[in-house]
């Protein structure tokens, strides 16, 4: 009988406990960080901020997750982590902070955990005060009752809407305390968890985004679609202008030596040596359009092994690293190819590089790709383009393109696609 | 000369096995899959082996690691691999144990069966056989780069049929002009990219290709 009573007061008194333990971080955490992110902010214009904002960042995220972490270990609470991943290989120095920050601005988590440590050090410290206060509070009541009470004799203590002047109040405002403490016992547990919702509410993407996710998906979508079908009809012209054409001719001539062996042997046996001519052209041009569609290394070996026979064709010096525990899907795979065999194309036609670097590996769900090049830089991403292009494709598969290509060189592309390997 | 073959596409397969029974070779097996030009390899120990690089059941690059592999229980196994392309990538590692014996082509050089029949006869005296396109490849790739110890045309012609793998007869023929001749171009091209000279046919093909992949 009184076991789950006592277990009830014991769950509400942790709870009042860890809201109170809370609280400072709410009070003093949020604030101190909201106070330094905002004046990190506007030092951006001095340059100051630059250097602070990532670093600074990086706390408020910490703070953040290890709210996220209290959310879902105390009150069963679950708040998305929606930062964007930063790329691995953000360079270092100035212009690694300028990218970094640049980065941290376009994410709209950024802005999200700034409202939330605005809401967290008023709304959310004011449910926290409550949750442990209501525990606390009737302590007073009793003390009061217990003799505390005399010290007021003259001028009335008020609690809460009691006024202690003798033991008759006192009593009182010990009997008024009991119901709170009980209202306490039961409302501790779900006041931490309104913290928590509260948290949420700030933290998670909101039906805005959600609606942006699903135009920027249709978008790829028709993207996608069309790049296939345009891809479809290039083979289908490369077949019929090539291919094709040349087996017909071979057809034909094949008909005519038919017709001449007899007649006249050595003008068919020069139609022959033609006619096997025009057979390895023909294969040539289909080798080189297999290629174009699936390159047979890829199937064979693997997106490591395929860029490294891409490199090897190239007519400049290039580097490839590779560290990839296993292999992705195959349209990843492709996409990803594809991709690089551009960025290289690229790279060599325009930028007058003589050495190349190629770096790929798999980190945190992603595929990273960096494709380097000394040359003269200069490169954008946009007016038709290559690489964006190659956004573009990236993009159906949720991947992202960074172009880092100062006058001068060097020009660095990087290339993210989520996904696993198997 | 006994001879096994792995090949998937029958037509191919077939084809193959007429050619180089026409040119007396014995075709001791005549395979399809992976596992079976394995336990061919191993049971029957042929002189030379004619191996596809992608075989079933994978249809990766199957026949090319079998082929590895059995070279690496009989170093020198000679091994003719082929495929409908070439990649610098698995030349490499086909010469990588600088043992000899290795042939690398497109399938199209059956065309010509008697450069084909050639080729699968150096391959298992010992020799090398590399595709045009492999050292064409290269051949651009360093000419891109620097330019090569000042070789003239002639040099780099004889060069180019060297790397692949013929005999200084043979390139004397393609060529039309004497021995005499081919011989001191190649001791001129040694001479001039700094590698040591070397009358072993294989080892001068190594050399060569070690000199334009790295060099």
């Amino acid at each position: 009988m009184m076991r789950p009573a006592r277990n009830r007061v014991r769950a509400a008194v942790r709870s009042g406990g860890r809201a109170f333990a809370l609280s400072f971080a709410s009070i003093v955490g949020s604030t101190v960080l909201f106070v330094l992110s905002l004046l990190s902010l506007v030092f951006i214009l001095l340059g100051v901020g630059l250097v602070t904002t990532p670093w600074l960042m990086g706390l408020v995220r910490r703070h953040a997750d290890r709210r996220r972490a209290l959310a879902s270990a105390w009150s069963d609470v679950s708040i998305p982590v929606p930062y964007r991943p930063f790329p691995k290989d953000v360079r270092s120095g100035f212009t690694g902070q300028v990218e970094r920050t640049t980065l941290l601005l376009k994410d709209p988590a950024t802005w999200r955990d700034l409202r939330w440590l605005l809401i967290d050090m008023t709304a959310g410290y004011v449910v926290l005060v409550l949750a442990f206060g209501l525990l606390l509070f009737p302590l007073e009541g009793l003390v009061l009752a217990a003799g505390l009470w005399r010290v007021f004799a003259d001028d009335p203590y008020w609690y809460g809407f009691v006024p202690v002047d003798s033991q008759m109040t006192a009593l009182a405002a010990a009997l008024l305390g009991i119901v709170i403490f009980h209202v306490g016992v039961w409302a501790s547990g779900p006041l931490l968890r309104l913290h928590f919702v509260l948290a949420r509410s700030a933290l998670a993407p909101t039906p805005d985004e959600l609606k942006r996710r699903i135009d920027r998906l249709t978008e790829t979508r028709h993207e996608a679609v069309d790049t296939a079908a345009s891809e479809l009809r290039r083979i289908e012209r490369d077949l019929h202008d090539g291919a094709q054409a040349r087996l017909v001719a071979m057809g034909m001539n094949l008909s005519t030596i038919e017709a001449l062996i007899e007649k006249d042997p050595a003008q068919a046996k020069k139609m022959l040596a033609m006619a096997r001519t025009s057979s390895a052209e023909a294969l040539t041009e289909l080798r080189d359009l297999v290629r174009g569609i699936h390159p047979p290394v890829l199937a064979e070996r693997g997106l490591g092994d395929a860029v490294r026979a891409l490199a090897l064709r190239l007519p400049v010096t290039s580097e490839v690293t590779v560290e990839l525990p296993g292999r992705a899907e195959a349209p990843v795979e492709s996409a990803a190819y594809f991709a690089v065999s551009e960025t290289l194309a690229n790279a060599v036609k325009h930028a007058d590089a003589d050495r190349l670097w190629v770096d790929m590996h798999h980190a945190e769900g992603m595929l990273r790709i960096s494709v380097t090049d000394n040359g003269k830089g200069g490169a954008v991403v946009g007016s038709g383009s290559g690489l964006s292009g190659i956004e573009r494709r990236l993009g159906t598969f949720d991947g992202v393109l960074a172009v880092s290509s100062p006058a001068g060189g060097p020009t660095m592309v990087t290339m993210e696609i989520p996904c696993a390997l198997s | 000369m006994r001879v096994v073959l792995a090949e998937d596409l029958f037509l191919l397969r077939d084809g193959l096995v007429r050619m180089l029974e026409a040119f007396d070779f014995e075709v001791v097996a005549a395979v399809e899959t992976g596992p079976e030009l394995t336990k061919a390899l191993a049971e029957l120990k042929p002189d030379v082996a004619v191996v596809d690089v992608r075989l079933p059941p994978s249809h990766t690059d199957e026949g090319l690691q079998c082929a590895l592999t059995a070279r690496r229980n009989r170093p020198g196994l000679p091994v003719l691999v082929l495929s409908q392309h070439v990649e610098q990538l698995y030349a490499r590692e086909l010469l990588a144990d600088g043992n000899g014996g290795i042939g690398y082509l497109l399938k199209d050089r059956v065309f010509d069966a008697d450069q084909f029949i050639d080729a699968v006869r150096r391959v298992a005296a010992g020799g090398t056989a590399m595709d045009p396109q492999v050292i064409s490849q290269l051949l651009s790739r360093r000419a891109a780069d620097k330019p090569m110890g000042g070789l003239t045309r002639r040099e780099r012609e004889v060069m180019e049929l060297m790397a692949q793998g013929r005999s200084n007869v043979a390139i004397a023929s393609q060529m039309v002009i004497t021995e005499r001749a081919v011989a001191k171009h190649t001791s001129n091209i040694f001479t001039k990219l700094g590698l040591p000279p070397s009358d072993d046919d294989n080892r001068r093909v190594l050399a060569v290709l070690a000199y334009l992949d790295h060099g």
